[in-house]
């Protein structure tokens, strides 16, 4: 019996977890803004590689990540002769973790930036603002109640990634040993107080992502309320 | 200060085609909705391209499809006040009114927003939010953050429509102040008659994306070019007619014959008279009638009230089969319109020679 807890899991898993949502984060906005700034027709075919690993089960996409990644991948070997070796490494479940979140933080990110009024982005072009300025000071305040709902999805997604992270990343534990993969071997191996204990860590930080949740749709809400009160429409035009 | 704009702009289902100029006086675009009002200030402001055309401010091309020229918005020093003012939920009044001046010094810019906002009396707004404001503050915000740039046109695209009507003629009032004292070029886009009319000098009449009239507002009220012209500016009264005489028109759908002051023109094919034109010869003091021509007997066939004016549908000649069978429309003065409604008809009516105006389609 290995007590006081090992609690090596749970660090894996929360850095893990916090870094492929902030790298989400990054790609899924900057992806959600391209996609809205080119042509809907052309881009039907990206969006649907985009969503993809959102539809496909986790190991099918640890098996493409293992292909491009592996020893044998194309992304692999360019990236051996750099001397780095991707594959059961911390990184690789980051990337598993990315991979999997990134369609909830760009289909939430896209919704939200669509959803603006697109007179507010016009109205600070005229008043000499650049599409730079434009997506920082008008269109990503004001797309943030998407952005963060998006943020608090992903990370959750990436909390509870198994199967890519399994094949990408395997079994190691204090490097690539995340709670899921941890909880998972325990069982099998019989040592059920020991999951016990991670299902229960993972449960607090579950029921404390919802409530942030909760808490911050609520908010929102009131905000959103408040504006269409009298800013919709202007002298109660209705 | 001049705008030169000589555009096309092909869509789906509409074409947008027209040439004007504007100077310092302010220029009315009048048009019913749809006529491309907007779509003419937003190519203006970059936020639409042209298809083919030109777009000159002060000497600098902002668009020139020939030379492969078309600035974006940022660049072109224009002060757009859209229709539902599109302030920034997230900024406060003074931010809004920074936002196009972010580049100044930070000195600068308050002494810019104090300028602005002393001049739309919101001197106690600056840190509110927009929710937090009523539709009147809304429209001044609007157009103080168009005015911090110093834009070298304003495109006001119906400003007032948003606003109740107990506001609006304040609001207005502040409006025509402001403007008198801006420097640029104003372009006003508005389907209200009288508010382009108090406002603008000049006036650019649009019906279904091309120009029925461009002139000074009184011609273009008096003499209406064309029939699309003689509508948007509001003429109710529209009868086919020919030349009879040197001065005189057979008037075929009203019946009647008719003294024209203006001379006919070549071909003519309509004649039209405004509604608070016609005149009623037996109407009680007040509503002088002086000359005797284009006199007839009329017939009351329906009225339509609305609180100070009423509008009387009249027929020339002969009692009417029903409320749907007149010629003319005429508007009056409330106590003038039930003064009438009650007497006995046939009464007389005048259509003055020098009101009526002739149209060659």
């Amino acid at each position: 019996m290995q007590m006081p807890a090992d609690l090596a899991p749970v660090w894996t898993s929360l850095r893990t977890a916090v870094t492929a949502t902030v790298i989400t984060l990054v790609l899924g906005v900057a992806a959600a803004r391209w996609r809205l700034r080119g042509h809907a027709r052309t881009w039907e075919l990206l969006d649907a590689l985009l969503l993809l690993p959102l539809v496909l089960p986790p190991t099918v996409v640890g098996f493409f990540l293992l292909l491009l990644l592996g020893k044998h991948g194309p992304l692999g070997q360019l990236l051996m002769k750099l001397g780095v070796v991707v594959v059961f490494s911390w990184p690789a479940t980051v990337i598993a973790a990315s991979v999997v979140a990134f369609p909830l933080m760009y289909v939430t990110a896209r919704g939200a930036l669509e959803q603006l009024d697109p007179q507010l982005l016009q109205a600070a072009r005229t008043l000499g603002a650049s599409e730079w300025r434009v997506f920082w000071r008008v269109a990503v305040p004001l797309a943030w109640p998407g952005i963060v709902a998006g943020v608090i999805l992903s990370f959750a997604r990436a909390l509870g990634e198994f199967g890519a992270t399994l094949m990408l990343a395997g079994n190691i534990p204090g490097k690539t040993e995340t709670l899921p993969v941890a909880i998972f071997f325990a069982i099998e191996s019989g040592q059920t107080r020991q999951a016990a204990l991670w299902v229960a860590i993972v449960m607090v930080i579950s029921f404390a992502v919802l409530a942030a949740l909760a808490v911050w749709t609520r908010r929102q809400r009131q905000i959103m309320a408040l504006s269409q009160g009298r800013g919709a429409a202007p002298g109660g035009k209705f | 200060m001049e705008l030169r704009v000589e555009i096309e702009k092909r869509l789906p289902e509409f074409t947008l085609e027209l040439a004007f100029e504007a100077g310092a006086e302010p220029l009315g675009i009048l048009g019913a909705s749809g006529s491309g009002k907007t779509l003419t200030l937003r190519s203006i402001a970059g936020l639409e391209s042209p298809t083919r055309g030109k777009i000159i401010l002060n000497g600098r091309v902002l668009f020139d499809s020939s030379a492969g020229v078309n600035l974006p918005s940022r660049a072109r020093r224009v002060g757009l006040v859209f229709q539902n003012y599109a302030l920034f939920p997230h900024l406060t009044v003074a931010e809004n009114i920074a936002f196009g001046i972010a580049h100044l010094p930070k000195t600068e810019q308050r002494e810019i927003i104090d300028v602005q906002l002393k001049r739309a009396h919101i001197e106690g707004l600056q840190s509110r939010y927009l929710r937090e404001l009523s539709g009147g503050q809304q429209q001044r915000v609007a157009l103080a953050r168009a005015l911090a740039t110093s834009p070298q046109v304003l495109l006001l695209d119906e400003p007032f429509s948003a606003l109740d009507t107990h506001l609006r003629s304040q609001v207005e009032r502040e409006f025509r102040e402001t403007l008198a004292s801006f420097t640029g070029v104003i372009l006003f886009v508005s389907h209200n008659l009288e508010e382009v009319y108090r406002i603008c000098n000049n006036l650019l009449v649009l019906s279904g994306g091309t120009m029925a009239a461009f002139g000074r507002k009184e011609e273009v009220f008096q003499r209406p070019p064309n029939m699309a012209a003689a509508q948007v500016t509001g003429c109710k009264n529209f009868s086919r007619a020919r030349a009879v005489g040197q001065h005189c028109i057979e008037a075929s759908d009203w019946g009647v014959k008719l003294q024209v002051e203006q001379d006919i023109p070549e071909p003519v094919r309509h004649v039209g008279i405004r509604a608070h034109y016609i005149r009623f010869a037996d109407a009680p003091a007040g509503l002088s009638t002086a000359p005797e021509s284009n006199r007839f007997p009329c017939w009351l066939a329906a009225v339509s009230e609305s609180p100070f004016r009423t509008t009387l549908y009249l027929k020339l000649n002969a009692p009417p089969a029903n409320p749907a069978d007149y010629h003319l429309q005429a508007e009056a003065t409330k106590d003038v319109g039930s003064a009438l409604k009650g007497q006995s008809f046939p009464a007389n009516v005048q259509l003055d020679p020098a009101q009526l105006f002739l149209l060659s389609d």
